[in-house]
């Protein structure tokens, strides 16, 4: 039998990866290149934050009477934030932004697609719905990258340059260690050992139609899983949760 | 007096709640969208299932209270329950709803395909989506994104007019 402990690290791990992008996607509302662009880049937010409740409040459950999707968001401090470094680097410009998208949306498709048989009927039903918003996701972000990548001079080269900065914090998003594996022996979670191959999959043919390649340097940056993070979470974390830490059980 | 059978009584509710529409697209109901699952009655008690459209959904929040409130007005004491499982998909959208959805100007979904691939095909192969305006298919799609997380931004080609289409899902 897993420890309710361990269920509860893994769903950190899960809601994390999408509250913080969300987060980072909501920075750029009203800032896209055009409008069709800052609707999209709205919903794609949207769809992530609700993916963060279902996970976040399920969460909760296992800790304690207090605690909610809210208290988990708003009142954790950066070290007990277990999201992978990827979703909390800078938006940069668009080109990065469309990598760090990418290599979320290639991840999680797979990803969901496994946690959608879990034995647990919650993490079940939420990947089950979840599954079908990031593959709405990867066919905008791959579109994008291959627009860009097959575009003029610059675009290709800001595509290829944002590829490059986001491609050394892909290996957090496949960290998994001992809370996995129990949960994996106790029959909750299934194998997760096809993702990082569909993953490698998808971003190969993506970033072979859109020209591009992934850089030499092979560098990764891991940590996040644990609660060691770059720092930029440091900088998201306070304007997220001012609001929240300012007007403690405040609701609307 | 009459006397209330909690048959009766879950009637009245199942009216009611029936009757609750989607905030964003008000002439469609909960149930023309697929969203009400069931009405039943558990232990004397009687329960609402729904199921929301998208994760982040911001009109289920407000649904559940309309519901709520439905509930309350037929004279009964429940909850509502969300479920996630099965997944809502377009086809639950009803005939009914379909027929209301392209009435009220938005082009209804196509059957949704399933277990595709995560191999991020970018060739969105998506039968001609009809104009609701005119009934022509020469439409292009302007954004995959439109109003609200379940709809996409078209044009019709042949009377120019923009529209709404209910993404398949
Ligand atoms: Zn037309």
């Amino acid at each position: 039998m897993a420890d309710p402990h361990e269920l509860y690290t893994f769903l950190l791990r899960v809601g994390d990866d999408n509250l913080i992008l969300a987060q980072r996607l909501g920075e750029l509302v009203s800032w896209m290149p055009e409008l069709e662009e800052d609707i999209a880049v709205a919903n794609v937010a949207l769809d992530h934050l609700g993916q963060a409740r279902n996970v976040l409040t399920y969460a909760a459950r296992m800790a304690g009477p207090d605690a909610s999707e809210d208290t988990l968001a708003m009142e954790r401090s950066e070290r007990e934030f277990l999201n992978a470094v990827l979703v909390e680097q800078p938006n940069g410009d668009f080109g990065q932004t469309m990598a760090r998208q990418l290599f979320v949306d290639a991840y999680q498709v797979p990803f969901y697609e496994a946690l959608a048989t879990s034995s647990d009927d919650t993490v079940a039903g939420i990947a089950a719905k979840a599954v079908k918003e990031a593959r709405y996701h990867l066919a905008r972000s791959s579109n994008w990258v291959v627009v860009l990548g097959d575009g003029t001079d610059e675009s290709h080269q800001r595509m290829q340059a944002g590829i490059d900065a986001m491609w050394r914090y892909t290996a957090d998003l496949f960290f998994t260690d001992e809370t996995e594996e129990a949960l994996q022996q106790a029959g909750i979670l299934p194998s997760f050992d096809n993702i990082r191959g569909t993953f490698d999959d998808t971003v190969s043919s993506v970033l072979a139609r859109g020209l591009l390649a992934l850089p030499e340097d092979p560098y990764q940056r891991i940590g996040g899983r644990t609660g060691f993070h770059t720092e930029h979470l440091g900088h998201l974390l306070p304007d997220m949760q001012a609001l929240h830490r300012a007007n403690a059980g405040a609701s609307w | 007096m009459v006397t209330d059978t909690p048959a009766s009584v879950l009637d009245r509710v199942r009216q009611n709640v029936q009757e609750v529409t989607d905030p964003e697209i008000p002439v469609l109901t909960i149930a023309d969208l697929g969203v009400l699952r069931s009405v039943e009655l558990i232990d004397s008690e009687v329960v609402v299932t729904i199921t929301p459209t998208y994760s982040g959904c911001p009109a289920m929040a407000h649904i559940e209270s309309q519901v709520r409130q439905a509930i309350k007005l037929a004279g009964a004491s429940g909850r509502v329950v969300t479920v996630f499982s099965p997944p809502w998909s377009t086809d639950f959208i009803t005939v009914a709803g379909r027929e209301k959805l392209e009435a009220y100007g938005i082009a209804p979904p196509h059957p949704a395909a399933h277990g595709s691939a995560g191999t991020g095909s970018t060739v969105h192969i998506r039968p001609a989506i009809r104009c609701p305006q005119c009934g022509s298919t020469n439409t292009k799609i302007i954004s995959e994104f439109g109003s609200t997380a379940c709809k996409a931004l078209y044009q019709c080609q042949a009377c120019a007019e923009p529209f709404d289409y209910f993404k398949e899902l």
